[in-house]
C-alpha cells in the first residue's frame, strides 16, 4: 500500500509518545479501541487552569496509520482549549494523512481517543469540584 | 542501525508467497523461447519434435519428485488451476455416485472457494474439517467425515501461512478405505518435503512452478492411472494433456519448470539443511532476545521454512511497515479491505489480538546468514520501538490482564 510522505513521517518519527499520571487531576485519559480489533490508542491530555491543553501523549497498538494518526492529533490538540479539541474531526486527520479508505477507521478511532480523553478530565473536575474548573466544565457542557 | 556489508537490501523472506527461480532452471529454459520454439503438439516437423521432446524431459521430472510416472503429470498454470481441475473435475465426473467433498478449514483461498462454488452451485456436500491448536488434523474427525459418498478429501501438504505437515499417510489410508479420491495441495510442499504418490496413497496432487524456484505461471496436477482418476475437463480443446486441460504447452515453462524440480529433487538434502539451520538461527536469534514471542502451529510437524511468529503487544502491519527494508507477510490481515485476522490461525484457536501481532518468514535456499542476522537485528530495534508505544506493552509490564480490561470495540 502507498502510504503519504505525512503518514511515514508520522510513523517513523512519531510525536509525544509517553504517558501521564492518570490519577493526576490535570491530565484526562483517553483509551478506545480492541486488541481483538488490532487497534488501541491511549490518548492523554495534560489541562491547565486556564482550560487549554498544555501536553499530550499517546501510545498505539495498532497498523501505522493508527499510530500516525495518534501522533497527528498530540500535535493538533496542543495549545486548544477542551472545546477546541473536541471539534477535530476524522475527516481532517484522515485528509492530512491521507489515508487510503480502508484506514479511515484509524482516523476515527483517533478522534474518539481524543473524545475520550476530554470526557475522562471534565469527568474527574467535575467530581472533584472544585469551583473556577466546575463552572468551566458546565459552561463547556451548555454549548 | 549498524553497517551491512555483503548483503542486498531488501531481504526477501516471503518465499511461501514465490521464489526467485533457479537461475540453473531460468537458463535452461530460455532457448526455448527464441531458439526452439516449435509447438510440441506439431506432429509435421521437427520445432515440433524438439519442443515436445523438451516438454516430456520436464513431465518425467516433475513425475519423479513425486515418485509418479509421467503419464500422470499434466501441466496447468500453476496450483490454482490445479486445484480447480481437481476439485471440480472430479466432482463433475464422479457426482451421481459420490456428491460430497472433504476438506479442511485451513486451506488455501482457492480451494475453499472452489468446495464453496461446488457446494452453492452444483450440488455438493462439503465438509470443512476443522484443525487443532497444532494446526493438524485429527485423524478421528476425518474418520467420521469420510464415507461412501465422499468423492474426494482434499487436504494440503504443507500450510502455507504457518508451514505445518499433515499426516500425509494417515489421511491416504483413510481415503482408500473408504474409496474416496486423496487429492493433496502441495504448492508448498512439493520440492521442500519427501512426498511419494503411492506411499501417501495420494490420488491427486496440485503443483507449482513458482515455489520451487521454477518460472510463474507453470503447476501441474498430478491424476494417479492405477487404481485411474477420471475427471472432466474444466478446458475444452485440442485434446491436450489426455484431454484434461487443451492448449498448446509452453515448453520454456515446462522446461523451467522441469529443471526446477530436478533441482529440487536432487537438492532437497542440502537445501533443507540450509533452511533448518537458518530458521533456527532466526527463532533462536529472536527469542533470545525479545520476549513474548510465539512460534504458530505445531512445533515438530512443520516445514522449517516457514516461521510464523506473534510478537505481543506489536501490530503486525506496523511492524513490517518499519522493517522497510524486510520482505515478509503478515498473518494481520489489516493491509486487506477486511479488518479480520488471518482464518488460517484463527482456526488453530489463536486469539484474535495475537494473530494481529504475527508475521511469516519465509526462508528459502538463496536466504544467506548475513540476511538473516540482519533481519534479527531489525525486528528486535522495530519490535522494541512498537512496544515503547503500545498500551497494550505498558498494561501487560504494569501486571494488568489484557482479558480483565473492558475494550471499547469499533
Ligand atoms: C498452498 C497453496 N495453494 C495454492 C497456491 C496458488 O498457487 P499458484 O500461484 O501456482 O496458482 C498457493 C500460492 O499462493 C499456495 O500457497
Amino acid at each position: 500500500m502507498a502510504y503519504s510522505e505525512k503518514l511515514i513521517e508520522h510513523f517513523e518519527n512519531p510525536r509525544n509518545i509517553g504517558s501521564m499520571d492518570k490519577a493526576s487531576s490535570d491530565v484526562g485519559t483517553g483509551l478506545v479501541g480492541a486488541p481483538a480489533c488490532g487497534d488501541v490508542m491511549k490518548l492523554q491530555i495534560k489541562v491547565n487552569d486556564e482550560g487549554i491543553i498544555e501536553d499530550a501523549k499517546f501510545k498505539t497498538f495498532g497498523c501505522g496509520s493508527a499510530i500516525a494518526s495518534s501522533s497527528l492529533v498530540t500535535e493538533w490538540v496542543k495549545g486548544k482549549t477542551l472545546d477546541e479539541a473536541g471539534e477535530i474531526k476524522n475527516t481532517e486527520i484522515a485528509q492530512h494523512l491521507a489515508l487510503p479508505p480502508v484506514k479511515i477507521h484509524c482516523s476515527v478511532l483517533a478522534e474518539d481517543a481524543i473524545k475520550a480523553a476530554i470526557s475522562d478530565y471534565r469527568t474527574k473536575a467535575e467530581e472533584a469540584g472544585s469551583g473556577g474548573d466546575r463552572e468551566l466544565v458546565s459552561e463547556q457542557a451548555a454549548e | 542501525m549498524s553497517a551491512t556489508p555483503n548483503i542486498k537490501l531488501p531481504v526477501y523472506l516471503d518465499y511461501q508467497a514465490t521464489t526467485p527461480m533457479d537461475p540453473r532452471a531460468l537458463e535452461l529454459m530460455l532457448p526455448f523461447f527464441t531458439e526452439t520454439y516449435g509447438n510440441p503438439h506439431s506432429r509435421s516437423h521437427s520445432f515440433g519434435w524438439e519442443a515436445e521432446e523438451a516438454v516430456e524431459k520436464a513431465r518425467a521430472q516433475v513425475a519423479s519428485l513425486i515418485g509418479a510416472v509421467p503419464k500422470e503429470i499434466v501441466f496447468t498454470s500453476g496450483a490454482t488451476e490445479s486445484n480447480n481441475l481437481a476439485l471440480k473435475g472430479v466432482s463433475r465426473f464422479y457426482k451421481d455416485r459420490r456428491d460430497e467433498i472433504v476438506t479442511v478449514v485451513t486451506e488455501h483461498k482457492c480451494v475453499l472457494d472452489a468446495c464453496r462454488h461446488l457446494e452453492q452451485e452444483e450440488g455438493m456436500k462439503v465438509t470443512y474439517l476443522p484443525v487443532e491448536t497444532n494446526g493438524l488434523l485429527d485423524l478421528d474427525k476425518l474418520r467420521a467425515a469420510v464415507n461412501e459418498r465422499t468423492a474426494i478429501v482434499s487436504v494440503m501438504a504443507v500450510n502455507n501461512e504457518i508451514g505445518v505437515i499433515q499426516p500425509m499417510v494417515e489421511i491416504g489410508k483413510i481415503c482408500r478405505e473408504n474409496g474416496a479420491f486423496f487429492h493433496t495441495d502441495a504448492a508448498q510442499a512439493a520440492g521442500k518435503i519427501e512426498l511419494d504418490v503411492n506411499a501417501m496413497n495420494i490420488d491427486l496432487m496440485s503443483i507449482s512452478g513458482h515455489k520451487l524456484y521454477g518460472p510463474k505461471g507453470i503447476g501441474a496436477l498430478y491424476v494417479r492411472r492405477k487404481p485411474r482418476v477420471r475427471l472432466q475437463a474444466m478446458i475444452n480443446g485440442g485434446g491436450q494433456e489426455r484431454g484434461m486441460r487443451s492448449g498448446t504447452l509452453s515448453p520454456a515453462l515446462c522446461v523451467g519448470f522441469g529443471a526446477a524440480c530436478a533441482l529440487c529433487e536432487a537438492e532437497m538434502g542440502k537445501d533443507n539443511e540450509h533452511i533448518r539451520r537458518l530458521a533456527d538461527r532466526l527463532h533462536t536469534g529472536l527469542t533470545e532476545r525479545l520476549d513474548d514471542v510465539v512460534l504458530n502451529g505445531d512445533q515438530d510437524q512443520r516445514f522449517p521454512g516457514n516461521l510464523n511468529l506473534s510478537f505481543s503487544f506489536v501490530e503486525g502491519e506496523s511492524l513490517m511497515m518499519g522493517m522497510r527494508d524486510v520482505a515478509v507477510s503478515s498473518g494481520s490481515a489489516c493491509t486487506s479491505a477486511s479488518l479480520e485476522p488471518s482464518y488460517v490461525l484463527r482456526a488453530l484457536g489463536v486469539e484474535e489480538e495475537m494473530a494481529h501481532t504475527s508475521i511469516r518468514m519465509g526462508i528459502g535456499r538463496m536466504t544467506t546468514e548475513s540476511e538473516i542476522d540482519y533481519v534479527i537485528e531489525t525486528i528486535v530495534e522495530h519490535v522494541n520501538k512498537l512496544r515503547a508505544m503500545s498500551p497494550l506493552w505498558e498494561m501487560a509490564q504494569d501486571g494488568i490482564d489484557l482479558k480483565s480490561v473492558e475494550w471499547s470495540e469499533h
